[in-house]
């Protein structure tokens, strides 16, 4: 039953990145690929339907995490209190950035939401990155379950670490580079004309780039804790889980240059999740690893009673069913849209209203959830 | 959430007269409603988070039970909200008319199921139910239904929902009177009017008749104490109701009373000379840790809750005799009116909690011994003024939002997202 939860909060958890993980991209990037306001609505417009839904998954992995592993949340939550508020500062102002762009047409304004928006996004993926990071280092957990984490100390990895050191802030980048290129694969198969191409040879470039950081990332993993590798030597089968990383890499460069669109997605979406099945994999059974391994959390000392677990069991089979029947549901309803490639630009001349003026009606549906989706 | 119903009552009666008026209204509001629903998210993320952030002793102690109602928010009633807003707001001229009434539904059913699941997890609090204690000192869930069916969530969830609908009657009749007084968008302001004020006779007397009673009941029983300081009432005696008065807690006195003699023995008792229970009775140790602001808060809750009903009744009157719509001074309360259920609302929200206190778990665990003992309080002041930052600047966004909204009445059929757009696509033309 507790290996059953673990991978169901794994699974739920690569779910969230994966899908929230494109958008955030997708925003880290905004500033840089939308060259006008013209671009940068086609980006909003491409995520605008969707990035609601997929922060659900963040509140959705949260509460279930709460509910199997109460030990766990309280623990984290607490010990990692200032970024994680500082967490949920970016989320909102994410969100207003992404609703008032849309909502307030003063240019002055809109580049004001663009930044916000953007700004929090780049951090965003940073954050995460480093709390990976973070929890793949080990935590100052003591005899009580419980910790504290300042911002940052001497930004060394020893005993008195802080949430930034060299190791997680690496992370962080590493963390901030995989979600750019997972935008700009997203973004690809959204759009066409010069952001289509600007967002492709982004991918291009960064893609090499991640590569190489995604090796520094584990030969430091390694070298600041040489057990991480025991779970590997234990059952060699998951030595395939680093190769096959690489292979999603290079799958998502060849993708992306032989103008395979969506396979180039779906290749950086695998990198990310095996990314995380390594991390989950080499922790197993600690659920969250202490400084001192004796006061790990782990799967047994922290899960709440078979009881519960049973009872939600069958909820969450239940619950799981409706979302993904809601989810092709609202994604065949508008499928169209999102992937309308014929955004009508603002560019138009007054001889040519008549024909505009049907345009805006049209691109009037298009702006489906970008005001307000919610939870 | 209150909202909901209502539009889910207009999309109804647009589909059964098939009178295209009331889908036009009912899209208006779905505006206001998918604003309203933005703010909500954005503001009830952190909630979720804070429970492990602020309040980690507590979560460890009571996660084998509420982590089951707060994990089941997240599965069932996130998610439905979301694809079916999406749906509803946008997808009406794709679906057909049965199928958009639907979404509509979905989006009501949601949030109400989300507000169940909410108000579970808070009644568990309230009086603890279906638990046993583990060796470590934590509870855990001896009974699944046990919990989902405490009697007290199924009276505060009634309570809670009628209240939510008064605040959205009162936001759509305040904006019919609006439209009305200031002469535009006539025929819309009319239903507004309408049905705002007929769904605002409905939930006023729903708040106080079966659910508001039964609340008081529920606190008889299991929070003596704190429906002692609610109502100020200090010696064990046959009870007054205090309507208004200042609390003197150091005399164990009223200040200035103004009462109705032994209304509260009544309704506590249903027997006008039986005795009810003093504040003094209690240890002090057991009471309430700010009962002057408890009483207020509960004071405040239940006048309003009058008034409303009283003007509610009285636009009633006033319409069944078909004079409503000219009847300036009552529109001008119910436009005047609108910011009231706001307050009352979250003044009983304030009884709530503070009349639970100084226990997060009633009886079990003391607000003391439940908040993350490893954040410093310096941390906390950190936190707590940035997000009283941040709320304020989303307050305000809010309220500009939805005025904008309101200017611009309800349009004819692109809705207001279709304007915006053109708006935008004509500013950006005159650039080029």
């Amino acid at each position: 039953m507790g290996f059953l939860w673990f991978a169901i909060i794994s699974v739920m958890l690569a779910g969230y990145v994966v899908l929230d993980g494109f958008d955030i991209g997708a925003g880290a990037l905004h500033l840089f690929l939308g060259r006008t306001d013209d671009e940068r609505r086609k980006i909003i417009r491409s995520i605008g339907p969707v990035w609601d839904g997929n922060e659900v998954w963040l509140l959705a992995t949260a509460g279930v995490l709460y509910f199997v592993f109460p030990q766990l949340y309280a623990s984290s939550f607490s010990g990692f209190y200032l970024p994680l508020v500082m967490v949920l500062w970016l989320l909102m102002l994410r969100a207003i950035g992404l609703e008032f762009r849309t909502h307030i047409k003063e240019k002055i304004w809109a580049s004001f939401f663009d930044a916000i928006f953007s700004v929090g996004s780049l951090l965003l993926a940073i954050f995460y990155g480093a709390a990976l990071g973070n929890v793949v280092r080990g935590l100052p957990l003591g005899p009580d379950h419980y910790f504290f984490l300042p911002l940052w100390t001497n930004w060394n990895v020893g005993a008195h670490p802080g949430v930034l050191d060299w190791y997680t802030v690496l992370s962080g980048v590493v963390a901030l580079v995989a979600l750019c290129v997972h935008g700009a694969n997203y973004i690809v198969t959204k759009t066409d004309g010069e952001l289509h191409e600007r967002a492709r040879s982004t991918s291009l470039v960064l893609t090499p780039v991640l590569i190489v950081l995604t090796l520094v990332s584990l030969i430091a993993t390694i070298a600041i804790h040489p057990g991480i590798t025991a779970n590997f030597n234990a059952l060699p089968i998951g030595y395939a889980i680093p190769v096959l990383v690489f292979v999603c890499l290079v799958a998502v460069f060849i993708f992306q240059r032989g103008r395979h669109e969506v396979a180039a997605f779906v290749s950086g979406a695998l990198y990310l999740t095996l990314m995380l099945v390594g991390a989950v994999y080499a922790l197993y059974p600690v659920i969250l690893p202490a400084i001192d391994s004796q006061y790990n959390l782990t799967i047994a000392n922290s899960i709440t009673s078979s009881y519960a677990l049973g009872v939600g069991l069958t909820w969450w089979i239940i619950g799981m069913v409706l979302v993904l029947a809601y989810f092709v549901f609202m994604y065949r309803m508008f499928r169209v849209q999102i992937m309308e490639r014929h955004f009508r630009p603002a560019k138009f001349s007054s001889r040519r209203a008549c024909r505009v003026s049907q345009g805006r009606k049209h691109s009037a549906r298009l702006a489906f959830p970008i005001q307000s989706l919610g939870k | 959430m209150g909202l909901a119903p209502l539009i889910v009552v207009l999309k109804s009666i647009g589909l059964w007269k098939n009178d295209e008026r009331y889908n036009k209204a009912a899209r208006f509001w779905a505006k206001i409603f998918g604003i309203s629903f933005v703010f909500g998210v954005v503001t009830g993320i952190p909630m979720e988070f804070q429970f492990g952030t602020n309040w980690s002793h507590f979560s460890k102690f009571a996660g084998g039970v509420i982590g089951q109602t707060l994990a089941m928010e997240g599965t069932f009633a996130f998610f439905l909200e979301s694809a079916f807003l999406g749906l509803f707001l946008y997808g009406e001229k794709r679906l057909s008319k049965i199928a958009h009434w639907w979404t509509g539904f979905a989006v009501f059913f949601g949030s109400w199921l989300s507000g169940y699941f909410i108000i579970a997890t808070d009644a568990w609090m309230q009086h603890p139910v279906a638990y046993h204690t583990t060796a470590d000192g934590s509870v855990t869930l001896s009974s699944f239904w046990g919990l989902v069916l405490n009697p007290w969530a199924i009276w505060q969830y009634a309570h809670n929902m009628a209240g939510a609908t008064v605040t959205g009657a009162f936001v759509m009749a305040a904006v019919g009177a609006y439209y009305l007084l200031s002469e535009k968008y006539l025929e819309q302001g009319k239903i507004f009017v309408k049905v705002g004020v007929i769904g605002g006779i409905i939930a006023s007397l729903l708040v106080i008749g079966p659910t508001g009673d039964g609340q008081g009941q529920n606190l008889a029983e299991s929070q003596p104490a704190a429906l002692a300081a609610m109502e100020a009432h200090f010696d064990t005696k046959t009870a007054d109701l205090v309507i208004l008065g200042q609390p003197n807690v150091e005399n164990k006195s009223i200040d200035n009373p103004l009462v109705v003699p032994r209304m509260l023995s009544f309704l506590v008792n249903r027997d006008w000379g039986s005795q009810v229970r003093g504040l003094s009775s209690f240890p002090e140790s057991e009471w309430p840790t700010n009962i002057s602001l408890l009483y207020y808060a509960y004071h405040i809750m239940v006048g309003l809750g009058t008034i409303f009903m009283l003007v509610m009744l009285l636009s009633g009157i006033q319409l069944v005799r078909k004079k409503l719509y000219e009847t300036k001074w009552l529109l001008w309360v119910l436009l005047l009116s609108f910011p009231l259920p706001y307050v009352a609302n979250t003044a009983g929200w304030m009884t709530a909690e503070l009349g639970r206190q100084p226990y997060l778990v009633y009886g079990v665990l003391r607000t003391l011994d439940g908040f993350s003992k490893s954040v410093s309080a310096a941390n906390v002041w950190f936190t707590l003024l940035g997000f009283m930052g941040m709320y304020s600047l989303l307050a305000i966004l809010f309220l500009f939002m939805v005025q904008r909204e309101i200017n611009h009445g309800p349009e004819p059929v692109e809705g207001i997202a279709a304007a915006a757009i053109n708006a935008g696509d004509a500013h950006a033309a005159r650039r080029n």
